[in-house]
Order: structure tokens, then sequence, then C-alpha cells
């Protein structure tokens, strides 16, 4: 096939993958599509299958790491973490707002930075918004807190979200490296959220809500151990030249194996947990990419993104990767600017990390026109708060993503 | 004379004691409160936002609204057992906020009463929150603004720029014709 078609047919393919993520036909899921997607450009030889088995190998040990992080935040659900921590916040927070949004920042940040950014979507979010009702305060500055907490404090760690694990292999660092090189950033971008929060929802802190009398449950003990212990076997296994996943690994099973035996779960819940169709989708995506930036758009993307670690060439480089994460999602955006980047050394990767994962706030969810304006605005006969959602990332995204950008440049001088 | 009160979190006991204080004698009461329905949206859309996961969309729903209803009705009751007196109405409605409380209050109601909101550390043309806003603009009704805790004092106006000359005064002269008012 000439080149053109061999172009063409594999932006083709991609389109189609997320055009059918975005529309999930018949409510089917992602993979369903981008499973044949990919299997389809190889068959065709748009992408050879010595080059989707490199791609694969090189894919498959992130996605056995995302895959235990996946158990690990699902089994410390069940062990009770979460629900521990919204008695916790309600406990610390005795009925005033701007504490407990201080709490709600802090529980986010870390849930998103040690567990990923899906625990704090998925796991934290309903228990913040319940813990809020009871005490009696508004909802809204805490459930926008979760929403933007689970991007912006996603910068920390390589686990904190997917783009990172992703993006960890081609940055060639370290896991200590890595946190303590994004550790600036990771603040700062909370600090700005905390400050634009404090400012934009100043109507809803006010007053003084409900100093509920809950009866604490049981400490989770067990969990927050195993959790702890995970996260110091992350740096160690580092330094021991093992592959980090395999600390995930060993918290997972810790986890799951008393959990299994007093029947607090069976077998099926974890393989629920384990989301295997994720996973998949995940591996099919990263082939469809490959394909796609093998043909022209990689030397597309080399020629948009500057080399070097200036601090305009990092700035650059974390606005085109939020704007890239804000038309087709930063999953797809991390995979194609990657093999540009990762030439250009480490820092430029963090800094395309800056941009896909703080990025997503601008658009309501994380875009792909906004996720189809949110599949048909209507459908639910509801109006959606959208305007609010745009207002909210104007303010923040832009100083969000120059501000971390700005400490990744410091961190990089500072921890080389 | 029909007074509605709107009752908000944070802020319903003060304006409960607050609207005690100014409701006449012989009014028909209602108390409501609104629960806002966009919150569990900005929760989902961070879900929808997760491409691929599966697993997300199987976690049991959201509790909130069920919590969210809870907490309205122990508003609303304990609004009631405050006020004392017979024949309170308990008003509870879901939706967008400044909507529902201009629409509760569109036929038949006489007097509105709301607590000030916003942040009370920046007085000045946007220290209302937006909801409350809308309301005071909207509202086909009297409403009567109360504040949920001690009002501040008059030193709570900033002082005049430097340079500022303030207009001649005290205007006591009163105009042609107006008796003159007692000198103190």
């Amino acid at each position: 096939m000439s080149a053109p078609i061999v172009e063409t047919l594999a932006v083709m393919f991609l389109v189609a993958t997320l055009g059918c993520a975005v529309l999930r036909p018949w409510g089917l899921p992602e993979v369903v599509v981008a499973l044949p997607a990919a299997a389809l450009l190889v068959l065709l030889g748009v992408l050879p299958l010595s080059q989707a088995g490199a791609e694969a190998g090189s894919l498959a040990p992130t996605i056995g790491f995302l895959a235990a992080i996946l158990v690990l935040a699902d089994l410390c659900d069940r062990h009770g973490l979460f629900e521990a921590a919204g008695a916790w916040m309600a406990t610390g927070a005795r009925g005033r707002p701007v504490v407990l949004l201080a709490l709600v920042f802090a529980a986010a940040s870390l849930v998103t930075a040690v567990l990923s950014l899906d625990a704090t979507v998925v796991l934290l979010t309903p228990v913040v918004l319940t813990t809020v009702a009871r005490l009696q305060l508004r909802a809204k500055p805490h459930a926008y807190a979760c929403t933007h907490l689970a991007n912006s404090a996603s910068l920390l760690l390589p686990v904190s979200n997917l783009t990172n694990l992703l993006a960890f292999r081609a940055s060639g660092l370290s896991f200590g490296r890595f946190g303590a090189t994004m550790a600036l950033p990771w603040l700062a971008a909370i600090g700005v959220e905390w400050l634009v929060f404090r400012r934009f929802f100043a109507a809803d802190l006010v007053g003084h809500g409900e100093t509920v009398a809950v009866t604490p449950p049981p400490a989770p003990v067990f969990a927050c151990v195993v959790v702890a212990l995970t996260l110091i076997g992350f740096f160690v296994t580092a330094v021991l030249h093992v592959d980090p996943a395999f600390a995930a690994l060993g918290g997972a099973v810790t986890l799951a194996v008393p959990t299994l035996v007093r029947r607090r779960a069976k077998i099926r819940d974890v393989a629920i947990a384990l989301d295997v169709p994720f996973l998949a989708f995940v591996l099919a995506l990263g082939l469809v990419v490959k394909a796609v930036s093998m043909h022209g758009l990689s030397s597309l993307v080399v020629r948009l993104v500057p080399s070097g670690e200036s601090l305009g060439s990092l700035l650059i480089v974390a606005v085109v990767a939020a704007g890239l994460a804000n038309v087709i999602n930063n999953l797809p955006a991390v995979l194609l600017l990657l093999p540009a980047t990762a030439a250009h050394g480490a820092g430029a990767v963090l800094a395309v990390l800056i941009g896909v994962n703080t990025g997503p706030n601008l658009t309501y969810v994380g875009s792909l026109a906004t996720l189809l304006w949110r599949r048909v605005l209507h459908q639910r006969g509801e109006e959606l708060p959208i305007s609010e959602f745009l207002r909210l990332g104007v303010v923040t995204v832009p100083l969000v993503l120059t501000t971390a950008t700005l400490a990744l440049w410091l961190s990089l001088r500072l921890v080389g | 004379m029909k007074v509605v009160i709107w009752l908000v979190e944070g802020t319903w006991q003060g304006c409960l004691a607050a609207a005690v204080r100014n409701l006449p004698p012989d009014s028909h009461v209602a108390l409501l409160h609104v629960t806002p329905s966009d919150i569990t949206e900005v929760a989902e859309a961070a879900t929808a936002g997760l491409l691929g996961r599966v697993f997300a969309r199987h976690v049991p729903g959201h509790h909130y609204e069920e919590a969210a209803d809870q907490a309205a009705s122990q508003i609303l009751v304990a609004g009631a057992a405050r006020l004392r007196r017979e024949g309170v109405e308990l008003l509870h409605r879901r939706g967008r906020v400044e909507r529902e409380v201009v629409s509760a209050v569109a036929q038949g109601v006489d007097l509105l009463v709301i607590a000030r909101d916003g942040d009370r550390s920046r007085l000045g043309p946007r220290s209302l929150g937006p909801a409350t806003r809308f309301v005071v603009d909207h509202a086909p009704c009297s409403v009567l603004l109360v504040w949920p805790e001690e009002p501040p004092g008059i030193e709570s106006i900033p002082p005049p720029p430097e340079g500022h000359r303030p207009p001649p005064g005290p205007h006591r002269e009163g105009l042609p014709g107006m008796p003159q008012p007692p000198l103190p």
C-alpha cells in the first residue's frame, strides 16, 4: 500500500476507536472496537507484526502494574479505608466547611497520588459527598475538589495516573527520582487549586454544619499498613533494580488473601476490579496509536514539541500536551506525545505529564468534544453544570499549568 | 401574609433566628430547602471521562442523593421545631437551586426570607453568592435579606482613599420650607 493510504487507514482506525469510546454504541465497552481495530491494522500490514509485538512487549509491564493498582484500590475499599477516611474527615471538620475542604484536599491528593486517580473518582468521591451531606454542609466545593484533584494531584508518582505509568518507562527515571522531581510540581498544583477554590467557592464555604457524632468504623489498620509498605516497596524495588510493579502486586496479594479467606470478597469481585476489558483497551489503544505515530504523525509531533529543558520549552510542551488532551482525551494524547518527547529527555516527558494530567480540568469530562457534549446533553433531561465547570477550569488550568511547569523547571535544577 | 423562609446548609440556623425577629405575628410560614441536582453529575462526569474503565461503571451508584434528602428533611424538621408555631409548611425541592427557589415563591407569596451568604471578608458588589444574587434579582415578591450571624458594624465600610475630600456637611440644613432638624 502507498504511504498516504496507510497513513489515512491508521488515522481512520484511531478515530473509529476513539469515536466508539465516546459513543459506546449499545453500551458496549470501549475494547470491543479497539481490539479488532488493532488486530486489523496488524492484518493489513499497517502495523508490522514485529512492531506490534515490540509495542505490546513494552506495554505489558505497565499494564501489569496498572492491574495491580486497580485491585489494590478496590481491596482498600473492601477493607473500609475510604469509609474510614469519610469518618475521619467528618470528625476532623467539626462542622467547619473550610476545614472540611482542607481535609478533602488532603484525602483526594493522597489517594490520587498513592492509589491513582481512578480510586479518587470512583471510590473516594461518593464517600466525600455522603460525608458532606451528613455534616449538613454545601456539597459543591467538595465535589469539584474531588474531580479537580483527581487530575491535578495525579502528578506525584508513576502510579498516580495511567498517563504517568505509560510515561514512566519512557522517561528512564527511577521511581524515586520521578517522585522527587514531581513533588514540587504536585505541591504547586494542589496549592494553586486551593487558592482558587477558596475564592471561587467563597459563597458556599460559609456558616457551620452539624458536628455529627458518628460511631467511627473500625480503623482499617491492616489496609493502611499494606498501603504504606507498598509505597515503601515502590522505592525499595527501584533501588534493587526490581520492577516496582512487583511491589504493587505484593500489596494487592497481601490484601487479597485475607479478604478471600474470610469471604469478604469472591474471586469474581477481584476479577471485576482487575477490569480485564480496560487492560485490553489500553493495549489495543497503544497499538493503534503506535500505527498512527509510525506513519507520519510522530514527525508532526516532533515538529510541534521543542527540545531542551529551558522554562520556555517546558511550558510549550505542557501547553501542547494540555491542548491535545482536551481534544482527544489524555490517554491517546500521552501515547502520541511520548515517542517524540522521550528523545528530548526526562524533563520534556514530565512536562507532557503536567499538560495531560492537569489539562483535562479545562473542559467538562476531559473532552473528546467534552465526551460528545456529555452524550447528547439532554438524555437525562437535566441541565448540566457545564458553564460552572468551564468557568472553574478557565481560572484554574492556566494557573496550575504554568505554576506546576515552573516548579518542574526548578525541580529539574534542584534534583537534577 | 404568606412568608417563605429559604434554608441553606451552613446558614439556616441564623436565617431562622433573624426571620423570627422580623415575622408579622399573623403570617403563614413555609420553610423551603432545595437539594442541588448537579452534584451527582459533577461526580459522574469525572467517571465518564475515564475512558475504557468498565469496572468504574459497575461500582454501586452514588449515595449522595439519599444522604442529601435525609439532611434536607432534618434541616426542615429542626427548623420547624425552632419556629414554635402552628401550621408551618415544609417544602423540599430538588433541581437548579436558584431557579427552584424563585419558582417556589412564584405565586401567592408575599415575602421571601433569605440569608446572606458570600464572602463576608470581601464586602462589595459581588459579596452575595451567585444563587443568592439570582434569587434577589428574580424573586417576584419582597425579599428580606438577613444576616445569618451578628451584622457587621458600620466600620466594615472601607476608609475613603487618600486625598479624598468629603462633601461639605453634615447636611442638617434641610430643604427650604422644611422644619429644621433638632441639633444634637
